[in-house]
């Protein structure tokens, strides 16, 4: 029914395009048009399609919370709680859609009737309402048109408010996400003290789980220390910018001052494929191939190597994070005007000495900030940590060992059963909304930094 | 005296021809402008003198070009020693993006020229003055070099090339981006300049090569169509194509 009414109002305000600019040329021949005839149909199939799919949405928003209220009214005698009304209406609706199983009693049928008579109600007003709005909107765009009315400047308002509408929603959607992270782990906090989250040197959610009852207040304190996961994650960062930083910005320096055109062209899309692998490919790599390579090289040399290995994990995200760097700084090095390098070669100096002095500090900015970017993609990364490097939230600076970090603890919280409400379930609340300011932290850094190099160099 | 004498020079853009039997003789201490009109190979015969067509994959440069007796067109050549002494200011004034000491250091820097820090002052100093630039920066010596003015940068380019002391400077129409004023103070300082360097200045105003040059030179399609003293070829050129370029029939 819906769908049919959406493709309606849609079919409608196309066809209402192709009348008003038929209208429109008819209008031409007698007197000056006030715009281009697909004005006419823009303002036509924009009064047509607006108002009508408006009243639609807040419809289908409002209309079954007031069914709910109308069914409802007849329990309120009976002094239930919110969670035992909820149950009453879910088995009206499933009774009313034929699916109910349980037992029927009378005054459950009566209500399931008086809900299929609602809906019904409510569709056919539906339709009603919104078949008068169509004409009601069409008919007097239709008077503007006819009286030619400016048309241009409506159009332009219509565009400049659809474009509005929907960066407010991608906004509010961001401001949503963050305020549900928020609530969620405001509840953790509320019962784990958030010293004891951001000091604690314990990960270990696992042990707070008790049959039934509330766990041990004692056993809460200890279990939701973060500083291991924190301490994880920065390591197998640091591990793989280490890899990343060095062999990326030196392939991009190859890539934009010394390849031969014909090598950049084919060097180029091959490296900018590496960040097209999918990040689980890396993450069996890193676990199937890298792991049991470094842990054999490790044994080898005598070392104790676990096979799920910080260096590993962090080793490939090095790798996954390569194309980043070097294809950003390969971009920016080359945006360098050619003015600048011809001024350099002018004055004796060799390409290394170009590339030293005058061609990386001019990209400086755009290389920094490409880095950063690249740290708090490592930072959030998680399919290579959850396959590759453990899921036990050592506290350790030991590459060889096996260590955890925040993206991958979110993963081991969220998979399998969970009970919401359980401080467990909402302690991936609050690693996420951690985990959300770093990387925020992160970008407000980069883009400052880059910002004041580039007022320093432009 | 002669100070680079270029025999039969011929240069291809890939296939394309674009210098045809250029042979000149620039003299030492003088300004020697090259006019013509656009696209007709007086940039790159000028490129051609500090081996900057190297940096072009496609260009090829045949023939023979001296200076002193050294071939410069020479895979030999050391291209770091012949810039050295070759100085080049560009069309466009591209300083560094460093500061103006920076800038005015760069070339000292990168040729070992100065053995401390006091000399290399003593170097940005004097170049600074001799590039007429002196007093409107010398309080300013560690800000960007790109927040001057265009022809503030422009001479802080010229201070640039002349911080090594090179015997010859290229121009390659240094004013063309500049307003009057600008272009009036870089003509008064060519004119300083030449009683220490050979200038080779590439224009497009035929009335800025006859106030700064002694001897001109006249390109067309590729080739020196004519090259003689200055006055001789503003007042009483032989080629009847000069006089028509000259008296601004085209171009």
């Amino acid at each position: 029914m819906n769908l049919i009414l959406v493709t309606f109002i849609i079919l409608l305000a196309f066809t209402s395009y192709y009348f008003g600019r038929k209208k429109a040329l008819v209008i031409q021949s007698s007197q000056r048009l006030t715009a281009l005839p697909k004005f006419y149909g823009y303002y036509l199939a924009a009064w047509c399609a607006a108002p009508a799919l408006i009243i639609f949405a807040l419809w289908s928003v409002f209309e079954p919370s007031i069914v709910k209220t109308f069914i409802l009214q007849d329990y309120t005698d009976q002094n239930l709680t919110k969670n035992e009304l909820q149950l009453i209406y879910t088995k009206v609706k499933a009774l009313a859609a034929g699916t109910y199983t349980g037992n029927i009693t009378n005054f459950l049928d009566e209500s399931a009737n008086k809900y299929i008579q609602l809906k019904g109600i409510a569709n056919s007003a539906k339709v009603a309402i919104i078949l008068a709005i169509l004409i009601f909107s069409l008919s007097f765009a239709y008077r503007s048109v006819q009286k030619n009315d400016r048309m241009r400047e409506p159009v332009e308002i219509f565009l400049k408010w659809v474009l509005f509408v929907a960066s407010l929603g991608a906004v509010l959607v961001t401001i949503g996400i963050v305020f549900s992270l928020l609530f969620e782990a405001i509840r953790f906090f509320q019962a784990v003290k958030i010293f004891d989250f951001i000091f604690g040197t314990h990960w270990y959610p696992a042990k707070t789980f008790v049959r039934d009852g509330q766990p041990d207040p004692e056993l809460m304190k200890d279990a939701f220390g973060a500083v291991p996961l924190f301490a994880g994650t920065f390591f197998i960062a640091f591990i793989a910018m280490c890899v990343a930083i060095p062999i990326g910005l030196l392939s991009g320096i190859y890539l934009s001052e010394y390849a031969g055109r014909d090598v950049r062209k084919y060097a180029k899309p091959i490296i900018e494929i590496l960040a097209g692998i999918p990040t689980v490919v890396y993450g069996f790599f890193a676990a199937l191939t890298v792991g049991p390579f470094v842990k054999e090289i490790g044994n080898a040399m005598g070392l104790e190597v676990s096979a799920e290995s910080a260096l590993a994990a962090g080793a490939v995200m090095g790798v996954m994070i390569i194309p980043f760097i070097s294809s950003l700084s390969d971009d920016v090095m080359t945006a360098v005007p050619q003015n600048l390098r011809d001024g350099s070669y002018a004055m004796g100096a060799t390409k290394s000495e170009t590339v030293k002095k005058v061609i990386f500090p001019a990209a400086l900015p755009g290389i920094v900030g490409s880095i950063l970017l690249a740290v708090s993609r490592a930072v959030g990364e998680t399919m290579i940590v959850v396959m590759a490097s453990g899921l036990a939230a050592n506290l350790t600076m030991n590459p060889l060992e096996s260590t955890s970090t925040i993206t991958a603890q979110i993963v081991v919280i969220l998979i399998g059963d969970q009970q919401f409400g359980d401080p467990k379930t909402q302690s991936a609340f609050a690693l996420g909304i951690s985990l959300f300011i770093v990387t925020l932290f992160l970008n407000v850094i980069a883009l400052s930094v880059v910002k004041k190099y580039r007022e320093k160099y432009e | 005296m002669s100070k680079i004498k270029a025999e039969n020079v011929n240069v291809y853009y890939g296939s394309k021809q674009a210098l045809f039997d250029i042979s000149i003789d620039i003299a030492e201490k003088e300004v020697t402008a090259l006019i013509g009109p656009s696209g007709c190979g007086k940039s790159t015969f000028l490129r051609c003198l500090n081996r900057m067509n190297d940096v072009i994959e496609i260009c090829r440069v045949e023939g023979s070009i001296k200076m002193d007796n050294l071939e410069l067109n020479s895979r030999k050549l050391d291209v770091v020693r012949l810039r050295e002494n070759v100085g080049m200011v560009f069309q466009k004034p591209n300083p560094f993006p460093k500061t103006i000491y920076e800038n005015v250091a760069y070339g000292p820097t990168i040729h070992g020229i100065a053995q401390s820090k006091e000399e290399m002052d003593q170097i940005v100093e004097t170049s600074l003055k001799k590039a007429a630039l002196w007093n409107e920066v010398k309080d300013r010596l560690d800000e960007i070099g790109t927040g001057l003015s265009g022809g503030q940068q422009q001479r802080l380019c010229i201070a640039r090339a002349i911080s090594v002391s090179p015997e010859v400077i290229l121009m390659d129409e240094p004013c063309s981006a500049l307003d009057p004023i600008a272009t009036a103070q870089i003509e008064e300082l060519i004119d300083d300049l030449k009683k220490e360097v050979t200038i080779v200045i590439v224009t497009h105003s035929m009335s800025q090569a006859a106030r700064v040059s002694q001897k001109t030179g006249f390109f067309h399609l590729g080739k020196l169509i004519e090259f003689g003293p200055t006055d001789k070829i503003f007042k009483n050129p032989d080629n009847q194509q000069t006089q028509d370029y000259i008296t601004g029939r085209f171009g």
